[in-house]
């Protein structure tokens, strides 16, 4: 093959979101060299968020989760290669796989994502204890659950919320034992938490907060036996109070590390997930990160930073994708997330972690089942969350994507909403008529 | 199965038999049909599943959920009166015949 040739193969690592959006982006906006996606799991690229609610409830078959058909990758060109990365030698320039086989890259993009943490306390090998990031783990948690007597959810993140949601709709009273204070404390408010907490409980769910896990006891490990780390099943999770809850199926959700250590091992840039500048490109200007794996930095705060998204992993990709093809950007998109817990969807626009003062517009969070709350820092707003407001969500995207003004007091008034906020300004703007119908 | 037709931006058509249950959003993605993105996988979050309804048979889908209308003013093709959200039209009986023309973008 000829150096040219070479110069335009493109090499994914990784074939989850953000490595399918590289790949596909790539052909549309017009990449014409070889373009090889290497996955390690054997199927085809699929939707993780089905997999903690449709997929587990089996209201959607595998078929439903994949993002396209076998047929879109035939059709563009995209090489499907199963096999895992083993390492990346940057002067050749080529990425050795499990199976022996070598790919010759002219740019690499690192799209390795991030796996589960694991809890370290005895008896976490115990079989039942689970995470889920994977099919094949929700493949493993939908037998699991049909068999489940006692379901214990740990943390009260994303993962382990909505497994417990999706645990009670299949006959399930799951226990979420959470070492903080409160739910999805890394990634929502306090009053968007405390909705969660009594939506879940108003379920039957019970949430203990403030609670560690000490250690997993298996079926065969007996009341004093030591260190309870051996084989068998677990059968109960004793807490750092001593508490001990009876368990034949545990989900551990305490969040996941990023997958770097092919980065690493090559010598890049890694630090809380593999470094890159603005336009995602690593220390070695062959080579982006894209996805849960890579440390961004973050336009407006200045800082790096690592998002476990689909808005995240999608838009890194096309990114990517448009500067391999000859337009550089600066990645400042904004971020947004959501989850969906029996009927009740949160939305969030915006990342509120640093956030002094709140808004709560529409109903009392703790009562109500429908709100959106506005996070400030001094006068900026940060984030807004939705529950069960979509028209909140969507107006609050454009206004924190096109940085439009909304001051505290501006939100405060009365009959103060996102849309007619976003309409004056757009109206305001362009003097032209305005693309938002109320 | 029910017969779903998509006439794409640039007029080109395609019809596809549907199984029941699934939906237009859903019917196009497995089906390798462009021009529906479908990015948050099926649940009236995104807007990028966006469809014009062809005039012809504007009565076959059902009325849309007030979530569905909230979300198709924020659609990167303009709403028009005829717009739906693919992913909230599941496929049933009556919708066998069903024309849809989809947007220049959904991003």
């Amino acid at each position: 093959m000829s150096t040219r040739e070479e110069a335009g193969h493109v090499v994914v690592i990784g074939a989850g979101q953000a490595g399918h959006q590289t790949a596909a982006s790539l052909r549309e906006y017009g990449h014409s060299g070889r373009i090889t996606l290497i996955g390690d799991e054997g199927v085809l690229p699929y939707e993780r968020p089905p997999l903690s609610k449709a997929y587990l409830k089996g209201e959607a078959d595998e078929s439903r989760l994949w993002l396209r058909p076998e047929t879109f990758y035939e059709r563009h060109a995209i090489e499907r290669v199963t096999g895992t990365a083993l390492a990346v030698d940057r002067a050749a320039r080529t990425v050795r796989l499990d199976d022996g086989t070598v790919h010759r890259y002219g740019h690499l993009v690192l799209a390795t994502g991030a796996r589960p943490r694991a809890l370290p306390v005895p008896g976490s090998g115990l079989r039942g204890v689970r995470t889920l990031r994977t099919l094949a783990d929700a493949e493993t948690l939908k037998k699991d659950l049909a068999g489940a007597a006692h379901v214990v959810v740990v943390g009260a993140g994303f993962i382990g919320l909505e497994f417990a949601a999706a645990a009670h709709d299949l006959g399930h009273e799951a226990t979420v034992v959470e070492a903080l204070g409160r739910p999805l404390a890394r990634v929502a408010s306090a009053p968007t938490a405390e909705h969660f907490t009594r939506l879940h409980e108003r379920h039957g769910n019970e949430l203990l907060f403030g609670q560690g896990i000490a250690r997993f006891h298996g079926d065969s490990d007996g009341a004093d036996d030591g260190d309870g780390a051996g084989e068998g099943r677990v059968a109960a999770v004793e807490l750092t109070d001593g508490r001990r809850l009876p368990a034949d199926l545990v989900l551990v959700g305490v969040g996941v590390t990023p997958c770097t250590e092919l980065a690493e091992a090559a010598g890049l840039r890694v630090a809380g997930g593999i470094v890159t500048d603005s336009r995602l490109l690593t220390s070695d200007p062959h080579i982006s990160a894209v996805g849960d794996c890579a440390a961004f930095p973050h336009a407006r705060s200045g800082r790096h930073l690592r998002l476990e998204s689909v808005q995240n992993a999608v838009d890194h990709g096309r990114l990517v994708a448009d500067r391999l093809t000859g337009t550089t950007r600066t990645y400042d998109d904004l971020p947004w997330f959501w989850s969906t817990q029996f009927t009740t969807t949160l939305q969030i626009a915006g990342l509120g972690h640093d956030h002094d003062t709140q808004v709560v517009l529409g109903g009392d969070p703790g009562n109500s089942g429908a709100f959106s709350v506005l996070l400030f820092r001094g006068d900026d707003l940060l984030a807004v969350e939705s529950v069960n407001r979509p028209a909140d969500h969507m107006a609050a995207r454009r206004i924190l994507g096109s940085g439009i003004p909304l001051t505290r007091r501006e939100a405060s008034a009365a009959g103060f909403t996102l849309k007619g906020h976003l309409k004056e300004h757009l109206g305001a703007r362009s003097g032209r008529p305005v693309p938002v119908t109320v | 199965m029910p017969k779903i037709t998509y006439v794409a931006a640039d007029r080109a058509e395609q019809t596809l038999d549907l199984p029941l249950g699934t939906t237009v959003m859903r019917g196009a993605l497995t089906n390798d049909v462009d021009g529906i993105v479908g990015q948050c996988g099926g649940y009236a979050q995104c807007g990028t599943c966006h469809v014009f309804v062809d005039p012809d048979s504007l009565d076959k889908p059902g009325e849309m959920e007030p979530d569905e209308d909230d979300m198709l003013d924020f659609t990167a093709c303009p709403r028009e009166p005829n717009s739906r959200l693919s992913c909230q039209l599941e496929v049933t009986e009556a919708l066998d015949g069903l024309i849809v023309h989809l947007p220049e973008r959904q991003t």
